[in-house]
């Protein structure tokens, strides 16, 4: 609003009229500026993060205006509570497991799929749709696919000659359900960003391989791979953060359930804090999420300062 | 390619596409169906007759409509307050030299890394202290921002060459005008590209509006579909799936209309 009204005056008036003005003037306009967007990071990030901490060494039941400091003694039951070590164990498989297999397709499908023409366009096109889609529709969507009774996927599975498969309501498999939803959803995204880093690899690279008759699997684990290994490295950070926060699937489709079974840790804060009322609690184990994403993106930094490639 | 590999080739294609595209179908072909009809099995391809009733009766189980304002106010609010936000401090970032630039930059980068799902606790906390829980603004102002935004706009200013800025201060041109005349027209392609990135994502948001509404006065249309599960019963799969597409429509034309600035939007995020 001030440089609308600054903005008014013609910037060649006399000098010795001006200069002080346009001085503190020119000093003012960068920090006006970033103004509004560091006022927003201040009070919807960064704050909260200090009064999560903050709050991580208190009990707190949100009613009593009292907040009692216990010291470590959140961290303390949190370690001590097998729900919570389960919490983090589910949580561990969930991310290693999706991380792995859509990585793993993605690749494939990135090196099948980088190729011109329609047919191409279009499929990456259909592979990528599940991603732009609202994760309330991909669960209902899939809650209705696995349906023990009426499901299209028990289906598929009876057609193949196997038992029909409880997808979400056995223990033994809700975890992994989770997994191949998650993997449905992202794998189209991870291969455009896998064909994006195979078109910007210098073609004279295979020029040269073409030209020495080199085989093929040569130039795949010769060439391709390691040029494309800064772009697999940064999807696994991005998969690792990602997965490692889970909740809107396991929220619609399980509830958590059946026995804890897929119970992470994004849920488990939200049920700590918003269904018990303990919020030390629920602070504690968010400062333990706040490490977990810390170090991945300190290792992503590093790692990125050293550039993984080998050219 | 020999004609073997190419068929080969060909059923490996239409595979893929049966994987991605067949649920989507069988959400459409769900939708239009009768109860009688989800309850068989082994399943029913297609509908006898289309059910068109199906999406009414999830528009009335509910103040749909509230739902759906709420929607619109809430992404499109969103995506005003970032321009008016993001336009500016990328512009700062891209093109002056001040004390503790770089400080506040990483300040930005920090906040680049924060999901969300990490801060929502003490975030709800401070709304509550605020007054603002169960309320748009609730929704709204946390997201007034981006620093995805920043970061993305600040290259695209940064690769206007000097030239262009200088020639525009010799016609003494101020610096609010330079930037609004020559630094936004340029950066267009980027800003539809964010923009829809946006769009999409605070369209499609669950967690914020789950954790911090109470009451449907504030409550958004994924939440709304969500709930049709419990006004519903948990197995109408048929009036679910139509409530769903009432979700999805809008997001599956933008995404007819505009794919390849939507996939650039989205791809952006990884190759930076």
């Amino acid at each position: 609003m001030s440089q609308d009204l600054l903005s008014h005056l013609p910037d060649n008036q006399p000098v010795a009229v001006t200069t002080r003005r346009s001085v503190s003037r020119d000093f003012l306009r960068p920090y006006i500026m970033i103004a509004p967007a560091l006022i927003v990071f201040l009070l919807f990030f960064l704050f909260p993060i200090g009064y999560m901490i903050y709050l991580s060494f208190h009990e707190w039941n949100f009613i009593s205006p009292e907040k009692t400091y216990v010291g470590l003694e959140n961290f303390k039951r949190l370690v001590a509570d097998p729900l919570f070590l389960e919490v983090i164990r589910n949580s561990l498989v969930y991310t290693f497991l999706s991380v792995f297999l859509t990585i793993t397709i993605s690749l494939a499908l990135s090196l099948w799929l980088n190729k011109k023409g329609w047919i191409y366009s279009f499929i990456q096109g259909a592979v990528f749709s599940p991603h732009i889609i609202s994760l309330v529709s991909v669960s209902m969507l899939w809650m209705w696919m696995m349906d023990a009774d009426y499901g299209l996927l028990n289906w598929f599975v009876e057609k193949l000659g196997f038992e029909k498969v409880p997808w979400l309501t056995d223990p033994k498999f809700a975890l992994i359900s989770l997994v191949i939803v998650s993997v449905w959803k992202s794998v189209g995204y991870y291969t455009l960003i896998f064909i994006a880093g195979l078109q910007s690899i210098p073609k004279n690279l295979y020029e040269a391989a073409s030209l020495d008759k080199t085989p093929k699997w040569r130039v795949l684990t010769k060439i391709t791979l390691p040029m494309l290994s800064p772009t697999l490295f940064f999807l696994t950070i991005i998969g690792l953060i990602n997965s490692i926060q889970v909740f809107e699937t396991i929220n619609i489709m399980t509830g958590g359930g059946p026995v804890n079974s897929t119970k992470t840790l994004v849920y488990y804060i939200y049920e700590n804090g918003f269904v018990f009322f303990k919020l030390g609690n629920a602070s504690a184990a968010g400062v333990i999420l706040l490490i977990i994403l810390t170090i991945l993106t300190l290792i992503y930094f590093k790692v990125l300062s050293k550039k993984v490639h080998y050219q | 390619m020999p004609k073997v590999q190419k068929f080969l080739n060909g059923i490996c294609l239409a595979f893929v596409v049966v994987i991605f595209a067949l649920p989507f179908v069988w959400m459409i072909s769900t939708s239009l169906k009768t109860l009688g009809e989800t309850l068989v099995f082994p399943p029913q391809w297609l509908p006898e007759n289309l059910v068109w009733q199906n999406f009414l009766d999830a528009w009335n189980s509910g103040p749909f409509l509230k739902y759906f304002l709420n929607s619109v106010i809430v992404a499109v609010g969103i995506l005003i307050f970032q321009f008016a936000t993001v336009i500016p401090a990328a512009y700062a970032f891209a093109r002056y030299n001040f004390p503790l630039k770089n400080f506040f930059f990483a300040i930005t980068m920090v906040t680049l890394m924060i999901p969300a799902q990490l801060i929502f606790l003490p975030v709800f906390l401070n709304l509550s202290s605020w007054g603002l829980l169960d309320t748009l603004w609730g929704l709204i102002l946390p997201f007034a921002t981006s620093a995805f935004g920043i970061f993305l706009l600040r290259q695209t200013f940064k690769q206007v060459p000097e030239e262009v800025i200088e020639a525009a201060r010799l016609d003494n041109a101020s610096e609010w005008k330079i930037m609004r005349r020559i630094m936004v027209p340029m950066a267009k392609p980027t800003l539809v590209t964010f923009g829809l990135f946006s769009f999409i994502t605070h369209w499609n948001d669950y967690f914020w509006p789950l954790v911090m509404t109470t009451t449907d006065q504030s409550r958004t249309l994924p939440l709304g579909i969500a709930q049709l599960r419990q006004v519903e019963g948990g197995a109408s799969w048929n009036i679910l799936m139509a409530g769903n597409m009432i979700l999805v429509i809008p997001i599956l034309i933008i995404f007819f209309i505009a794919q390849r600035q939507i996939i650039r939007a989205f791809v952006y995020t990884g190759v930076k």
